[in-house]
C-alpha cells in the first residue's frame, strides 16, 4: 500500500504548493507580473509565527487550537501589511512602466528581504525550531501513518480556495479585482479605485503565502530565512503549470506537481532527478498547452 | 559602421594583448577581477540578443553556461596530459569552441520547442531547462556528480577573456546591424507583423537562441579555465538572474549600457567587500533605487532617438 | 498585454542607427574604461608589507545556505587568534586575522582567496568547511606556495591538490569506514538504507565510502534513495525507505536537513535507527528534532567526556566568548573546534618554523605529530591528512552521549 501512503504526503506537500500558487495567480491576474518577493512574504510569515507563539502561550495554554488559529491571523495580517507596504513603496511607483522593470525590481525586492533577514541582528542564518501549535497526532491505517498535519493541510488550502473564490465572484471587491484584471483603464474609468483594489490584492495574496508558510513550518519544523526560495519556486511552476492568473488553475497545478514530485521521489534512482522532474513536466504540458491546463489561449491580434 | 565596428574589435583585442602581455606585473586580485569582468561581458551582451534585441525572455542563461563549461572542462582534463605545452593554447580555443557549439547545440533544443511560448511561459521554460541542465550534471558521475571538475588546467588568461568579449560584441552588434538582423528588432517590435512581412519570427528566434547560447557556453569554458574548479550549484537560476539584472541593468537593446553594467555589477561587489556583511544588503537596495530612478537602464544613451531614426 | 514585449517608450525597439551611434559612443568610451582599469591593475603589487603583525587570511561562508557552518568555523578560528595574542602572539608578533565571506556561493572562494595573498599579502590561509569551496581555492594556495589549513573539508581530493594543503580533520573514507564497521558490529544491522544528499559531494562521498565498507562487512544495502540539501519534505523518500524495511538508515547530511528527516521518519513510523557522520553535530539538530533524533547516532571528531583538558578549556573559553541569539551561552560543535585547532596548529607550525616563510612553515606543518588540540591529538600524515579517531555519540535524553571510540 506504499502508493496510498505517497497519495497522503503528495496531497499535503501538494496543497502547500497550491496554496503559494494562489498568491502568484492573484498578483499576476490583477498586475501581469510576477511577484518574486511572494516566497519570502511566505518565510516572514512563519518567522511571525515563530515570535508569536510564545506570546500566546503565555495566554492560551500551549498547542491548542484557538491559540494556533489566533497565530495564524494575526500572522497572516502582519504579513498582509507586509505585502501592501512593498506594493506601495516598490511597485506602485513603477505601475505605468514595463513590467520588466517591475519584475527585476521584485527580484531586488526579494534579495533584499532575503540577506536583510540572514543578518545576525534580525534573524540570522542559522536554522530555527519552529514551536509546535497543535499537538501531534498520527493515525494508523494498516501500515499507513497519517499525520495530523497531513490531513489538516489539505483542508485549510481547500477552504482557502473556497473562500477565495466567493470573494473573487460574489463580493463588490472581487468584482473591481476582476474589472482590474480585464482592463485597468476602463475599471478606472467606471470609477473603480484601482490603488485600493491592488492594495488589497497584495493583502490577500501575502495572507495566504503567510498561512502557506505556517503549514509549511509546521510540516518540517525548522525555518531560516532562505526557506521560502524552494517551495516559492515550484509554487510560481504550479502557477504556470495551471494557466497564470487562473486560481482553479493554480490550485490544480500545484496539486499536481506535489502528487507528481512525491511519486516520483519515492522512486530509488529517479529520487535525484525530483528537482528536475517537475520542470521536465512542465515542459512537457506547455508544449502541448501553452497558456497551461486551465489557461485561456489567446490569439493575438493585428 | 561596419568599419568603425571592426576598428572597436581590433582595437579592443589590442588592447587585451597589451595588458596581458604586462600581466606579470598586475596584482592577481585585480587581474582575476578583469577576467571576470570580460566572463559578464560576453554573459550579458550574449543575452541581450536575445532578451533586449530579439525581446524574447530567457532565464536559462546559466545552463547554456554550464554546458560550455563542463564540455570544454571536461575536454581538456582528458586532453591536456596528451597534449604538448606549446600546443595548449591552440587545445584551450579548441575546447572553448567545443563547449561554444555544444551549448548553441543546447540553444537549439530550448529554442525549438519553446517557440511556441511567450513571456511568462517562456521564461519559466527556459528557467526550467536551466535547472534541468543543472540537474543533469549534479547527477551524472562522468562530470563528477555534486563535487563537480576539479583541477581544470589554468588557462583563461585577460588576452582569451577580452578577445573573446570583444568578439562577442562585434558579432552581436555586426548581427544585429546586418540586414538580416533588423529581423531581431522586428521580431521584438511586433511578431504579427513582421510575419505578415515576410519574416520568419521562428527562425530569427532559433538564431537568437541559438547564438547567445554559443558564446554563454564560450563564458562558461573561460569560467571554468579561470576558477579551475566547476560545481553545478554555481549555476542555478541565482546565476542567470545575475546576468539578467546586468540586461535590464544597463538597457535592453542597448550594448554600451549592457556592457557598463556588465562591468559595474562585477565590480561593485568587490568594492563593496569592506562592508561584509551589509554588502548583499546595498546590492539588493541599488537595485531597487536604479529601477525606480532609472528603468531605462543606468546607462541608456539614446535620449534623441526618435529623433535621428527619422533623420536616418 | 505580454509584459515581456510591452511596447513602452523606455523598451522601446532600438533604431540600428542608434547601434551604430551607440558603438562609436563605445569607442569614445573604451580608451577611458581601459585606462581606469590600468590604472587599477597598475595599483598592483604594492601591498604593503607592514611588519609587526602576522597577516593571516581566513575564508568563510559567513552568509549564504551554508552560514551556520561558516560561523561556527570561523567563531573557533577567532577564539584561537584572541587567544593566541592575549598570550603574545607568535615570533613575537600579533596575528591579524583578515577574514573574507564568499557567501556560500561556487566560484566567489577563488577571488577572496586571491584577494587575500596577492592584496591583503596574508602568509597562511585558514578555511572552509566545504570540501568544494576548498577545493576552489587550493590551487590559488598552492600556486602562490602559501600554506593552506583546512579545519573540516573532509574530501580526500583537497590535499590531493599539492603539498601546501593540510587539514585538520579526517577524510571521508575513514569516517564512512568507521560507520560501517559500526553499523554492522554494534548496531548489528543486517540491512541498511543509504540516504544522500546530491547536492552535497560530502553526503556523495561518504555514502560511497560507507556502502563499500558496509558490504565488505557482509551487509546489504536494502535502498538507495536521494534529496537535495534544503528539501524540507523527506516523505516521499522515506516511504519508500520504509517499504524496503532496512535494519537502519545512513544519512550522511548535515544537521538541519538530518533533524526534519528524523521528524518525518517517525511520523511516517519508520522506527528504525537512524545515523550518520559529523555533519550531524549541532545542538541544533536536538533543538529542531526534539525527541525525534533520540536514540540516533553519528560519528564525529571529539566529545568533552572523553576528551584531554585542552579541549575542556576550549569548551569554556567558547561557551564566554560567544553567545545564542538569546543570550545564552553558546556550546561549541565540531566546526567551532576544527576552526580552532587549524588556527593553533598553523601558529605552531610557525613557531616551530621560527619564521612566517610558506616553504618553512610548510616543512613545519608536515612533520607536526601528537598536537594536542580542541579535537584530540592531530598527527599529519604523508597526505597531509590528519591522522585522527573518531568518537560515535548517540542523542540520549537531548544530549550527546559518548558511545565508543574508533581509531584508525
Amino acid at each position: 500500500m506504499d502508493w496510498l501512503q505517497q497519495l497522503i504526503n503528495g496531497l499535503a506537500q501538494g496543497s502547500i504548493y497550491a496554496l503559494i500558487a494562489l498568491g502568484y495567480t492573484m498578483v499576476y491576474g490583477v498586475l501581469r507580473f510576477i511577484n518574486f518577493a511572494h516566497s519570502d512574504v511566505l518565510m516572514l510569515g512563519a518567522f511571525a509565527a515563530f515570535f508569536l507563539a510564545p506570546v500566546v502561550g503565555t495566554i492560551l495554554p500551549p498547542q491548542s487550537y484557538l491559540g494556533a488559529f489566533i497565530i495564524v491571523i494575526v500572522s497572516a495580517a502582519i504579513c498582509a501589511a507586509i505585502g501592501i507596504l512593498i506594493e506601495r513603496l516598490a511597485y506602485r511607483p513603477l505601475r505605468n512602466r514595463p513590467k520588466l522593470t517591475v519584475l527585476i525590481t521584485a527580484i531586488g525586492v526579494s534579495l533584499l528581504i532575503e540577506f536583510t533577514c540572514q543578518h545576525n541582528a534580525v534573524f540570522g542564518a542559522r536554522t530555527r525550531p519552529f514551536p509546535r501549535l497543535i499537538p501531534e497526532h498520527n493515525f494508523h491505517l494498516g501500515n499507513i501513518v497519517i499525520a495530523n498535519h497531513d490531513v489538516l493541510v489539505p483542508i485549510v488550502t481547500a477552504a482557502l480556495l473556497a473562500l477565495l473564490w466567493l470573494v473573487v465572484q460574489r463580493t463588490k471587491i472581487g468584482m473591481a479585482m476582476r474589472a482590474v484584471a480585464f482592463n485597468p483603464q476602463a475599471a478606472a474609468l467606471m470609477g473603480v479605485n484601482i490603488n485600493r483594489v491592488i492594495s488589497f490584492t497584495f493583502g490577500l495574496g501575502s495572507a495566504l503565502a503567510a498561512i502557506a508558510g505556517i503549514l509549511y513550518a509546521m510540516r518540517a519544523p525548522g525555518i531560516e530565512p532562505l526557506m521560502g526560495i524552494q517551495p516559492g519556486l515550484r509554487a510560481f511552476i504550479a502557477a504556470v503549470l495551471g494557466g497564470i492568473g487562473n486560481l482553479p488553475g493554480a490550485a490544480l497545478g500545484g496539486l499536481l506537481l506535489g502528487l507528481l514530485e512525491t511519486f516520483a521521489g519515492g522512486i530509488p534512482g529517479i529520487s535525484n532527478y525530483r528537482d528536475g522532474i517537475a520542470f521536465a513536466i512542465l515542459i512537457f504540458i506547455l508544449l502541448f498547452r501553452p497558456a497551461g491546463l486551465l489557461g485561456e489561449v489567446k490569439t493575438e491580434k493585428v | 559602421m561596419q568599419l568603425g565596428a571592426k576598428r572597436w574589435l581590433i582595437a579592443a583585442v589590442l588592447v587585451a594583448f597589451g595588458v596581458s602581455a604586462l600581466s606579470g606585473y598586475f596584482n592577481r586580485y585585480y587581474l582575476g577581477i578583469a577576467i571576470d569582468v570580460g566572463i559578464s561581458i560576453i554573459l550579458a551582451v550574449s543575452l541581450n540578443l536575445i532578451n533586449g534585441h530579439t525581446g524574447q525572455f530567457s532565464l536559462g542563461h546559466a545552463g547554456f553556461m554550464a554546458v560550455g563549461g563542463f564540455t570544454a572542462a571536461k575536454l581538456t582534463l582528458e586532453l591536456t596530459p596528451s597534449v604538448p605545452a606549446a600546443a595548449q593554447p591552440a587545445l584551450f580555443v579548441g575546447a572553448m569552441l567545443a563547449g561554444g557549439l555544444v551549448a548553441a547545440l543546447a540553444g537549439l533544443a530550448v529554442g525549438l520547442p519553446s517557440l511556441r511560448l511567450k513571456g511568462d511561459y517562456l521564461a519559466i521554460v527556459t528557467l526550467g531547462f536551466g535547472e534541468i541542465i543543472r540537474v543533469i550534471f549534479q547527477t551524472s558521475p562522468a562530470f563528477g556528480a555534486a563535487t563537480g571538475l576539479t583541477g581544470i588546467p589554468k588557462f583563461t588568461t585577460l588576452f582569451w577573456t577580452w578577445s573573446a568579449a570583444a568578439l562577442t560584441v562585434y558579432v552581436v552588434a555586426s548581427l544585429v546591424n546586418s540586414t538580416y538582423g533588423r529581423g531581431f528588432l522586428c521580431v521584438h517590435d511586433d511578431e504579427v507583423a513582421a510575419a505578415a512581412m515576410g519574416i520568419n519570427p521562428t527562425r530569427y528566434k532559433v538564431t537568437a537562441f541559438v547564438t547567445g547560447a554559443f558564446f554563454a557556453g564560450m563564458a562558461g569554458a573561460l569560467y571554468a579555465h579561470h576558477k579551475q574548479v566547476l560545481k553545478p550549484d554555481g549555476f542555478d537560476f541565482m546565476k542567470s538572474i545575475d546576468v539578467v539584472v546586468m540586461v535590464i541593468l544597463g538597457g535592453m537593446g542597448n550594448t554600451v549600457g549592457v556592457i557598463l553594467a556588465a562591468i559595474l555589477l562585477t565590480v561593485l561587489p568587490e568594492l563593496l567587500r569592506g562592508f561584509a556583511d551589509y554588502r548583499m544588503i546595498v546590492y539588493s537596495l541599488l537595485i531597487i533605487g536604479l529601477m525606480l530612478l532609472r528603468p531605462q537602464g543606468l546607462f541608456n544613451l539614446r535620449r534623441r532617438e526618435s529623433r535621428s531614426a527619422a533623420a536616418n | 498585454m505580454n509584459p515581456f514585449t510591452h511596447n513602452s517608450p523606455a523598451a522601446a525597439p532600438k533604431a540600428p542607427s542608434v547601434l551604430c551611434r551607440s558603438l562609436a559612443t563605445l569607442i569614445r568610451v573604451l580608451p577611458l574604461v581601459a585606462i581606469s582599469l590600468l590604472l587599477a591593475l597598475g595599483s598592483a603589487g604594492c601591498s604593503k608589507k607592514s611588519d609587526d603583525v602576522i597577516k593571516v587570511g581566513e575564508f568563510a561562508s559567513l552568509t549564504g545556505k551554508e552560514a551556520t557552518f561558516g560561523t561556527s568555523s570561523h567563531e573557533g578560528t577567532l577564539l584561537a587568534i584572541e587567544e593566541l595574542n592575549a598570550t603574545g602572539g607568535v615570533l613575537g608578533k600579533k596575528i591579524e586575522l583578515i577574514t573574507e565571506d564568499n557567501l556560500s556561493k561556487a566560484g566567489e572562494s577563488g577571488t577572496v582567496v586571491t584577494k587575500l595573498i596577492d592584496r591583503d599579502g596574508v602568509v597562511a590561509i585558514l578555511g572552509e568547511v566545504a570540501s568544494s569551496r576548498s577545493l576552489e581555492a587550493a590551487p590559488i594556495c598552492q600556486r602562490s606556495q602559501i600554506p593552506m589549513i583546512s579545519p573540516s573539508s573532509t574530501n580526500p581530493k583537497v590535499t590531493e591538490t599539492g603539498d601546501y594543503i593540510f587539514r585538520v580533520c579526517f577524510i571521508d573514507p575513514f569516517q564512512g569506514t568507521v560507520m560501517a564497521n559500526f553499523a554492522s558490529k554494534t548496531l548489528k544491522a543486517k540491512k541498511v538504507a543509504v540516504f544522500t544528499d546530491v547536492k552535497s559531494d560530502y553526503s556523495k562521498g561518504l555514502a560511497k565510502y560507507f556502502k563499500e565498507g558496509f558490504t565488505e562487512a557482509g551487509g546489504e544495502i536494502s535502498a538507495e534513495l536521494d534529496f537535495n540539501g534544503g528539501d524540507k519534505d523527506f516523505k516521499a523518500q522515506l516511504t519508500a525507505i520504509k517499504t524496503a524495511a532496512p535494519d537502519a538508515v545512513f544519512v550522511p547530511g548535515y544537521y538541519t536537513d538530518v533533524a526534519l528527516i528524523c521528524i518525518q521518519a517517525k511520523q511516517l513510523g519508520l522506527n528504525v535507527p537512524l545515523f550518520g557522520g559529523d555533519g550531524w553535530e549541532s545542538d541544533d539538530l536536538i533543538k529542531i528534532g526534539k525527541e525525534a533524533v533520540e536514540g540516533n547516532y553519528f560519528s564525529t571528531h571529539y566529545h568533552p567526556e572523553v576528551s584531554s583538558p585542552k579541549s575542556k578549556q576550549f569548551v569554556e573559553a567558547y561557551k564566554k566568548r560567544f553567545k545564542n541569539q538569546d543570550g545564552s551561552p553558546k556550546a561549541p560543535d565540531a566546526m567551532a573546534a576544527l576552526g580552532y585547532d587549524s588556527a593553533i596548529i598553523l601558529a605552531e607550525a610557525m613557531k616551530r618554523a621560527g619564521t612566517t616563510e610558506g616553504a618553512k612553515v610548510r616543512d613545519a606543518l608536515a612533520a607536526m605529530k601528537d598536537f594536542e588540540g580542541a579535537t584530540g591529538k592531530t598527527n599529519i600524515n604523508e597526505k597531509r591528512d590528519a591522522t585522527k579517531p573518531a568518537v560515535i555519540l548517540q542523542v540520549k535524553g537531548g544530549v550527546f552521549k559518548y558511545v565508543e571510540t574508533i581509531s584508525p
